[in-house]
Formats: structure tokens, sequence, C-alpha cells
């Protein structure tokens, strides 16, 4: 028999410690309501979670692993941006 | 765990030569302990493997709701009904984590569901054993939980992301239900004679069980060469039941109980315990569909996914009329 397939939801929850909102795993659900429902009861049978937010998985917009090298690569030489190519004499004790 | 039917060889699949780079890069962030991510390359072998692995693990644990399920109504205080429910809520859990990690390899969730309840996916042979007694909630938690640890750890570091993290999820969880296994144990044992000769009854059916677990011998287990090299198995089936021994033992002497294996004996030179033979005749006489409850264990999950149907459709047609009257509503306001 077929069934209409039950949309896909991505599920990112903040825990306690001021954390930023992570993604833990996705869920099944016709609507938002039900979406945060089942993640609720899901990820977060034991007060993992101070907040959840669910977001319907085709509207995610990620980006190509193929790519990853063009995408990534030119801040690797950029060393300038990292505190430590510069040079301070030790007298000046720690900045 | 609960992977034991995964050592079936997967047909070789044809490489393309312009796959030759893409393999090495493969190969090469497994062999550094990086992670493979749903989105990177990877080899059609290792896709497949996964994909019967983590949703073969995912059934498991699903139709390991029934056998402590079972007892949930008969549990002998409201402190042992409460901890069984959130036992058994927890492996529905489980399923859920394993499926939506499943789901990130290209197949969705009606496929794989349909692949369990048509019977062409297999599940965990240990939940094909009916439970008889209370004991036996104390005797799962103990040793079929016990067992599903030793074999879940190694998998929290498995190369492939979304498994990995969904391995970490489930062992924080699963210590708690060895725990509460064991506790029953040590009130039974510490209980009247028949208490303890219930705990005793419910190990000797199912000591063996539990060691099977483990999946077939290493000499006779159908190479897992490639998912040793994918580092997706890190320990064979025999070293992980020779941890589960060495560690289970100890635990059923303090209980006071014995082991139901004349040829158990402790050699003091390598420091294991050695067991008698396994009988795998009876393993895969359970594992070809024959066990004792085989046939009750996939009615009772169709006739629940079938009773299930018109709510999954109720809530489909909820959602459409909330859509289309959020929709009026936003046209009326304009
Ligand atoms: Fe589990
Ligand atoms: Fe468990």
């Amino acid at each position: 028999m077929f069934e209409t397939p039950m949309p896909l939801w991505e599920v990112f929850i903040r825990n306690r410690s001021g954390l930023p909102h992570r993604h833990c795993g996705s869920v099944h659900a016709t609507d938002e309501v039900m979406a945060l429902q089942a993640a609720r009861d899901v990820y977060t049978r034991r007060g993992e979670s101070v907040s959840i937010w669910v977001v319907p998985s085709t509207a995610i917009v990620a980006s190509d692993p193929s790519d990853k090298d063009a995408m990534f690569e030119p801040t690797a030489s950029k060393i300038y941006r990292h505190p430590t190519f510069y040079e301070i004499p030790e007298d000046v004790g720690h900045m | 765990m609960y992977t034991q039917a995964l050592n079936t060889k997967e047909e070789a699949v044809a490489t393309r030569p312009e796959d030759a780079a893409k393999l090495a890069r493969f190969q090469a962030i497994v062999d550094v302990e990086d992670k493979i991510e749903p989105n990177d390359w990877m080899p059609g072998g290792y896709r497949k493997t996964l994909q019967r692995q983590i949703s073969q693990h995912a059934h498991s644990e699903i139709i390991g709701m029934q056998p402590e399920g079972n007892w949930i109504t008969r549990a002998p205080s409201l402190k042992r009904k409460a901890a069984l429910l959130a036992k058994v809520q927890d492996e529905g859990g489980h399923g859920l984590y394993l499926y939506a990690a499943a789901e990130t390899l290209g197949i969705s969730r009606e496929d794989y569901c349909e692949q369990l309840h048509s019977g062409k996916a297999k599940y965990s042979s240990i939940f094909n054993y009916p439970t008889l007694t209370w004991a036996d909630m104390g005797i799962i938690g103990w040793l079929v939980d016990g067992a599903a640890i030793m074999n879940q750890i190694p998998l929290c570091r498995c190369s492939y992301g979304p498994y990995a993290r969904a391995m970490i999820r489930i062992c924080k969880e699963e210590s708690f239900h060895q725990r509460q296994g064991y506790e029953i144990m040590i009130t039974l044992c510490r209980g009247t004679a028949e208490q303890k000769a219930m705990a005793q009854e419910a190990l000797n059916r199912w000591w063996w069980q539990a060691l099977m677990m483990f999946g077939p011998s290493d000499k006779d287990s159908m190479h897992s060469a490639d998912s040793t090299k994918w580092k997706i198995k890190r320990f064979s089936n025999d070293e992980l039941r020779q941890k589960f021994i060495d560690a289970t033992i100890p635990q059923g002497q303090y209980l006071g109980l014995t082991f139901p294996d004349p040829e158990l004996k402790f050699n003091a030179s390598t420091g294991h315990w050695e067991t008698g033979e396994i009988d795998w005749s009876e393993f895969k006489r359970v594992v070809a569909g024959d066990g004792p409850c085989n046939r009750d264990r996939m009615k009772v999950r169709n006739a629940a996914h079938a009773a299930g149907a018109w709510v999954r459709e109720a809530a489909h047609a909820f959602a459409e009329k909330r859509r289309a009257r959020m929709a009026t509503a936003k046209v009326a306001a304009e």
C-alpha cells in the first residue's frame, strides 16, 4: 500500500550550558508542531535541552564537499590572521 | 549492538578508473580517523554496508521493545514499572536515532521500514526468545544490554559521522539499562529461595543466547576485512565476546549464580575465562527465521504499523488543512 511519505525535519537543540543550538538528528512529521513534539520526545528524554529548533531538511543549503578545497583552502595561507604571526618582545609581557 | 547479521559479504562493486583518486582520498580520510559525512564521496560497498548495518541495528532496537514491553503491565512495583517503561521508550528512541542516521545514506525511512515489515531485513536474533518470568527483565538489562554495550562502544568511533554520533547518544543511555537490570538480579538473588531460583533459571535460559549476540566465531565469520579497513568494525566477534565474558563472569559470581557451562574455567596464564563450544546450529536456525518468537515478533510489528496507518493519514490531512487555512488567512490579511 502506498503511503504519503512524511517530510523530514532536521533537529537542533541547545543545552543549558549556553552553547549554540547543535544539530542532533532528524525526525519525520507532517508539520512543524508535530516536528517539535517528536523532536522533544526523541532527543530530550533526559533534560538535554532548553530549546529546540526544527527545520525542514529541504530548506538546508549545504556547501558541496567536492568544492571543499576551493572553498576553504584560501584561509590556510593567510597565516597573518593568527596572533602567533606577530612577534612581540618578551619584555612586553603577556599580550 | 545489535549487528550480528552484518557478516554477509557485499558483492564487489566495479570501480571506474576516475573513482581511483576519490577512493584514495576517501581511504586517507578514514586512515587518519577523520569522519566521512553524508555528502562526501564514498565507495558503493561502504554505503551499502552501512545502509544494511545501521538499518538492521535500528530494526533490532524497535523489535527489542517487544520482549520487555511484555512485562510493563506486570512489573512488581511502581518503581520497576517506571524504569521498564523508560527503558523501552529509550529503545524506541535508539531505533529512531539510527533510522535518522541510516536515512542520510540515501534510503528513506519508509523504505527501511518496508524492508523490516516484509521480512527482507534482519534484526538481532536475541529478540526471538520469549520473556517467561520477571527475572528475564533483569537478565535482559544485565546481559543483553551488557553485550550491546560491548558492541556499541567501539562503534562510537565508526568512520561514518552520523552513525558515530548516534552511537554516542545511545551508549550514554545504555548504562542505565544495564544497571537497572543488574539491580533486578541483585534483588532477586537476595530474596526468597524461589526468587533466587527464578534468577538462576533465567540465566540458564539466556546465557548462551547472550554469547551468540556477538555473531559467528571468527573462524566461520564471513570476512569483515572491508569493514575493518573502513573503520566500521574495530574488533572481531570473538574479541568482543571474550571481553564480555571476562566482564560478566565475576558479576554473576557476585550474585551467587552459576553459569550453565560445565567447561567454564579461568585460565590463569592468559587471564581470561574460557567457555565451552557455542551451539551454532541453534544460532543459524533462529537467524533463518525458526526461533521461538520470530513469527510473533513480525506479526506484532506489522499489526502495530497497520494500526497506526489512520493516525499517519489523519496527521497528513490535518497538516494539509492547517496549511490551507493559513494561506487563506494570509490572503485575507493582504
Ligand atoms: Fe538500545
Ligand atoms: Fe538498551
